[in-house]
């Protein structure tokens, strides 16, 4: 498993990007799959920054991965406010595009890219995302 | 990110090379509201040398939108839309709200 610690700021959302761009290639993933892990570990750090945190530089992303036999394992650590996953509802789709509201599509999204999502607080205070991509 | 803008007789055209995100989306939502602000209300997006955009990204596009529609007065349409980020947008339903073309001339001409 390789680990890297991140500031939690937006200017850092890039070295992530990279960071798990080189993890999903290295466990075999195709662009497309490759592209879905990206946008879903961007979706959530922002969420990390925005909601978990409150704001940018007020604390870390720790950003592990790992190659498993069937695909790439992400976890995201944050030591920010905890939330309930199923307490946020899915995003109005289709909707006419002035009823759209910017907000609520970084969660639907990462259920949607990713293949098993699963997310615990720790009784250290630490907040655990765990994320799946298999290989197609 | 480089933004490029290039004012035509009919539409203004501009054109974003790298990672639109968080920490991108604000500069893109400048280039584009100083085209609407100077009354022009008709955009072409470039997005050939976009290689990422998360959902930051596509409010800018979402709002700029909402605002050269209103009235009728203009539209922005997008050029060359990587194959991932286009099916991300259909997967939140935000694909239908753009007119999407393969190169720039045949976007400058739908004016």
């Amino acid at each position: 498993m390789d680990t890297v610690t991140f500031p939690g700021r937006y200017d850092s959302l890039e070295s992530i990007s990279n960071f798990i761009e080189k993890a999903a290639k290295d466990a075999g993933l195709d662009q497309k799959a490759t592209y879905a892990v990206q946008l879903a570990v961007d979706e959530a750090c922002c969420n990390i920054i925005d909601h978990a945190y409150g704001g940018e530089g007020i604390g870390d992303i720790q950003c592990s991965v790992k190659t498993g036999k069937d695909g790439l394992t992400v976890i995201l650590i944050d030591r920010g406010q905890p939330y309930s996953p199923e307490n946020v509802p899915d995003p109005k789709l289709n909707l006419p595009l002035e009823k759209v509201k910017p907000r609520g599509v970084g969660l639907y999204l990462i259920r949607k890219m990713m293949d098993n999502v699963s997310y615990a607080t720790r009784p250290d205070s630490t907040n655990v995302l765990t994320m799946v991509k298999r290989r197609s | 990110m480089d933004i490029t803008t290039t004012q035509f007789k009919r539409c203004d055209v501009i054109k974003a090379a790298g990672r639109v995100d968080s920490s991108t989306a604000p500069g893109l939502e400048e280039a584009m509201n100083a085209i609407i602000e100077s009354g022009r209300f008709k955009i072409v997006f470039d997005m050939s040398e976009v290689n990422f955009m998360s959902s930051k990204g596509w409010w800018v596009l979402i709002e700029t939108q909402k605002k050269c529609k209103r009235y009728k007065r203009g539209e922005i349409v997008l050029v060359a839309v990587r194959e991932e980020i286009r099916s991300s947008l259909d997967m939140v339903g935000m694909g239908s709200y753009f007119r999407i073309f393969d190169d720039v001339t045949s976007a400058v001409g739908s004016f």
